[in-house]
């Protein structure tokens, strides 16, 4: 039984704010498709985890949905060419990511053919064993399209140990501005129950929510229509609150449950996906065609047409903007996602990613900024919005004090950089900045004493290799002295001990392997903190910037097993 | 072309601290316009030289620490503190006293610590209570509401005594002034007298006290005068959490503990314990609940904290009030619980989303 009318009991979130919501600019003309541009910038890490490898050459023809780039490992993702054309360059390119860095990208030169690539659609994925359908997926290349870009067959791959009781369709879109998953909903909602069907199979999932919020009426209206007496299926309407369609905000909010911290929704029986996310699902499982697209809301007060766009990856946002009647003089910035955790872009000839829902192109009117920076004031309106209901005063003093240790002990890795914080704080102080650069600077440090921990067991290893060395040159002295009695007593005992350490060392090698995908997160994150509290720290009084510039270590670089250019380092995506 | 690239959020809402401290002023208003009813213009006047007073200190202090000045000015702060104090002055207090009560409170309680955000005390209250240990004289020196008053001053008359203390012909200080309902009653009590004496010696008919030479104090359900004045800031304080200014924890818990507490003595012994009514509404009860305990840079900062922050301002206002040498005590209560806001900071925490936390 859909049910549209059916009252579900709902539960809240704590805290929570409600911006201005400015999604009515973008929603007012139907979508369109956005130009082909004459070039396509793919970056080859579009997603959370690994970057993908290329697998075309410089001056290789490839045909649109052709794969150039396969995942590399577990956590990754193909990339596929949005269009037909000829590849005319792998190199470093400006990515879009908050860091500002660059990375490795695949140009392509359209040729205007748009020509397919042979494809291939599955017939009846009813009789499709989940796990392959789960490649199918995966070598679509689909991602989570809310913003995160976390590979989507990773979340169809239900836990042997735990039954999935809920699978959660994210409509919820809680950011101001953005519109790109509500008119999806409007327009296309029957791929979205599609690819839901779909997700449900691969999961044996017991039931099914659609969550939308309830300030996008004419979308709940159109998914209802679709969802229309399919069993198992609610659709459920929630009253709009930001940061509603995170994970775990919504996952509390449609079941009741918190997400343990540290915790995945999939712990509790819960997964959740974007409503976009469906519909990608739907176009590789049904049609056989990978992600080549996305819709993106080009919107904001510097844009004369503000809409939605179908756009191929790799379109430069210059090209957007232009397509919807952008005056650039007004532009004072260039948002990529919402206005509350999307980062401001340097330029617009970046390129659209996997995990770019939306542009805004802000005037200097429209964001009201250049406030100054206050003391707090210990109001506590920051406490009361945190949806994860930490402190986030507390966590604001240690982390100006650097007191890092009691930060944690106030639980900063659980805060969701959602910004409700800065958000509220009627002194305007730039609270999830100080989070981020804390986050930055434990994650360095940690890493900082693991390496001196290898340091100094490198160096103990080598005390006691040359001391077994000594003994054993001993022992063979001893033995030519007197032969017979010393045998291999004296030898033996270190060599033991050494074996051990051999061991060891083995271990921490592997570690080491384990955590460089973590080491490179917290270099990028504290260079990203430096870089922002250096522009920004400066604001507020001379102290105040002196005592957020960090220590971290140097790293300008990001290589090819780098793990953190998508949009979002936490698990959490807020839509 | 190069765009700045600050971090998220990139909204802000419509909010900041001059706009939460002109709220507060606003809120004020009911109370001071009740205020300037029964005890004319001196708290006006007072009003006035507590402001240039605040602003000025405040521009000095900035200036010596080499901090920018305007930013800090326009907050309100300063502004807001001056009224405070100069609501706690009684009426006709020389100009010095309210100037040296706001010089210290912004001087030594706010700017000595840090300025805005960094004080543990409230600075207003410890610019009253260094008056009060300081000009015991001059800070219980009240007039009785204007009603009531024999002679009252008009708004020059007033001016003329706050500033140059100059009294019109025939008018000597001691028949303006009066001790405080509080304060009457503290005394009366002393002296071994029941409520019931001192309410039937003092809050007798106007013929009846003229006959007697006594002013009747007492009015409907507090001091006369005073209920209108505590009503007006219950107003402006009502006002203040309808539109999410402060929040309802610390006065709900000051005045719903103090109307406990002083409803079980009252209960016990109706003779020698005053009506848990005259305790809301008279003196500071009012004023302090909604716009002193709830400075929130003082004040205890979860909502299960600002609860148990509320109740021990109440509770030792009643204590104090009843059993200490001072006939008011909501500034000694609001510093006491200053001093243990930290500690309860440190103990009542929430549970953190996700987290089993006893």
């Amino acid at each position: 039984m859909s049910s549209c009318n059916t009252p579900e009991k709902r539960w809240k979130f704590h805290g929570g704010v409600h911006p201005e919501q400015n999604k009515r600019q973008s929603t007012v003309e139907p979508s369109a498709q956005a130009r082909m541009p004459e070039k396509l910038i793919l970056p080859l890490h579009q997603h959370i985890g690994a970057a993908a490898e290329a697998i075309v050459e410089v001056g290789d023809r490839v045909l649109k949905g052709q794969k150039i780039a396969s995942a590399d490992g577990y956590v990754s993702a193909p990339i596929h060419a949005p269009t037909s054309g000829k590849v005319i360059d792998i190199s470093e390119y400006p990515i879009p990511h908050p860091s500002g860095l660059r990375a490795l990208s695949i140009v392509i030169e359209t040729d205007g053919r748009d020509e397919w690539v042979e494809y291939k659609s599955t017939q009846d994925y009813t009789r499709t064993n989940p796990s392959h359908l789960r490649n199918i997926i995966r070598e679509a290349g689909v991602v989570g399209l809310g913003g995160a870009g976390f590979p989507s067959f990773i979340k169809l791959n239900p836990s042997s140990q735990k039954k999935i009781k809920t699978l959660i369709l994210n409509g919820v879109e809680c950011e101001p501005y953005i519109t790109c998953d509500d008119m999806l909903m409007r327009e296309d909602p029957h791929s979205i129950i599609e690819g839901t069907h779909i997700m449900r199979h691969a999961l044996q999932a017991e039931e099914c929510v659609i969550a939308i919020e309830d300030n996008k009426p004419q979308a709940y209206e159109s998914v209802c229509k679709a969802a229309e007496g399919i069993k198992g299926l609610r659709v459920a309407l929630v009253p709009t609150r930001y940061p509603q369609g995170s994970e775990k905000q919504l996952v509390q909010v449609i079941t009741g449950k918190e997400v343990p911290s540290n915790g995945l929704a999939i712990n509790i029986g819960v997964v959740c996906h974007n409503v976009s996310t469906a519909a990608a699902i739907y176009r590789a499982i049904h049609l056989g065609q990978p992600l080549i697209s996305r819709m993106v809301t080009v919107t904001g007060a510097a844009v004369k047409r503000p809409r939605n766009l179908e756009v191929l990856f790799g379109t430069p946002i210059e090209a957007l903007l232009q397509q919807c009647s952008v005056e650039s003089e007004q532009i004072e910035r260039l948002v990529m996602g919402g206005p509350m955790m999307g980062f401001a872009l340097h330029d617009t000839s970046l390129p659209v990613i996997k995990t770019t829902n939306c542009i805004i192109a802000a005037t200097r009117k429209e964001l009201g900024l250049d406030q100054p920076v206050m003391p707090c004031i210990r109001c506590g309106a920051c406490a009361d919005v945190c949806p994860v209901k930490l402190l986030p005063q507390q966590l604001y003093w240690h982390a100006r004090a650097k007191e890092l240790d009691k930060a944690q002990e106030y639980d900063l890795f659980d805060c969701i950089e959602c910004g409700c914080c800065s958000y509220v704080c009627p002194s305007h102080i730039p609270l999830v900045q100080f989070y981020r650069f804390a986050k930055g600077a434990i994650w360095t440090q940690e890493q900082e004493q693991k390496k001196s921990d290898q340091a100094r067991e490198r160096h103990e290893f080598r005390l006691m290799r040359v001391e077994r060395e000594k003994l054993a040159r001993e022992a063979k002295r001893a033995k030519k002295k007197a032969p017979k009695p010393k045998k291999a007593a004296a030898p033996k005992a270190p060599a033991v001990d050494g074996a051990k350490m051999a061991e060891k060392m083995r271990d921490e090698a592997m570690n080491q392997r384990d955590s460089a995908v973590n080491a490179r997160k917290a270099e990028i994150q504290a260079a990203v903190a430096r870089v922002k509290a250096k522009k920004e720290g400066a604001a507020p009084k001379s102290d105040e910037a002196t005592s957020i510039t960090p220590a971290a270590p140097q790293k300008s670089g990001i290589d090819k097993k780098d793990d953190s250019p998508a949009a979002s380092d936490n698990n959490e995506q807020v839509q | 072309m190069p765009f700045n690239t600050p971090t998220s959020p990139h909204q802000l809402a419509p909010t900041s601290i001059t706009r939460v401290m002109v709220m507060v002023m606003l809120a004020l208003i009911p109370g001071v316009a009740a205020y300037v009813w029964f005890f004319d213009w001196g708290v006006v006047i007072n009003i006035c030289i507590a402001l240039v007073t605040a602003l000025t200190c405040e521009a000095l202090i900035l200036k010596l620490r080499q901090r920018p000045v305007m930013p800090s000015l326009s907050d309100g702060s300063a502004a807001l503190t001056a009224i405070l104090i100069a609501l706690t002055l009684p009426p006709l207090s020389p100009w010095w006293l309210t100037v040296i009560g706001v010089a210290f409170a912004i001087i030594i309680a706010k700017q000595l610590y840090g300025g805005l955000g960094f004080n543990p005390f409230n600075p207003a209250m410890v610019g009253y209570v260094m008056l009060l240990i300081s000009f015991p004289r001059e800070m219980t020196s009240w007039i009785p509401p204007s009603a009531l008053a024999d002679n009252s001053l008009d708004f020059l008359e007033t001016a003329m005594f706050i500033l140059f203390h100059v009294l019109p012909d025939g008018v000597t200080f001691d028949a303006l002034t009066e001790a405080t309902p509080l304060d009457s009653l503290k005394t009366h009590l002393a002296l071994g007298n029941t409520v019931n004496e001192v309410r039937a010696q003092l809050g007798l008919d106007e013929e009846t006290s003229r006959v007697l030479s006594v002013i009747p104090i007492f009015g409907a359900i507090g001091g006369k005068g005073w209920e209108w004045v505590g009503g007006g800031f219950l107003l402006g304080g009502l006002w203040l959490i309808y539109k999410k200014v402060i929040s309802w924890h610390i006065p709900v818990a000051m005045l719903g503990s103090l109307l406990v507490i002083s409803s079980l003595f009252y209960l016990i012994d109706p003779e020698h314990y005053a009506t848990p009514m005259f305790h809301l509404f008279s003196g500071a009860a009012m004023l302090g609940a909604f716009f002193i305990a709830t400075d929130p840079v003082t004040a205890a900062a979860s909502n299960r904290g600002k609860i148990i922050y509320g109740c021990g301002i109440g509770i030792f206002t009643y204590v104090i009030r009843t059993w200490g040498g001072y006939p008011d005590a909501v500034a000694f209560a609001v510093l006491l619980l200053n001093m243990c806001a930290p500690l309860i900071d440190h103990y009542f925490k929430s549970s953190v989303f996700g987290h089993k936390r006893d």
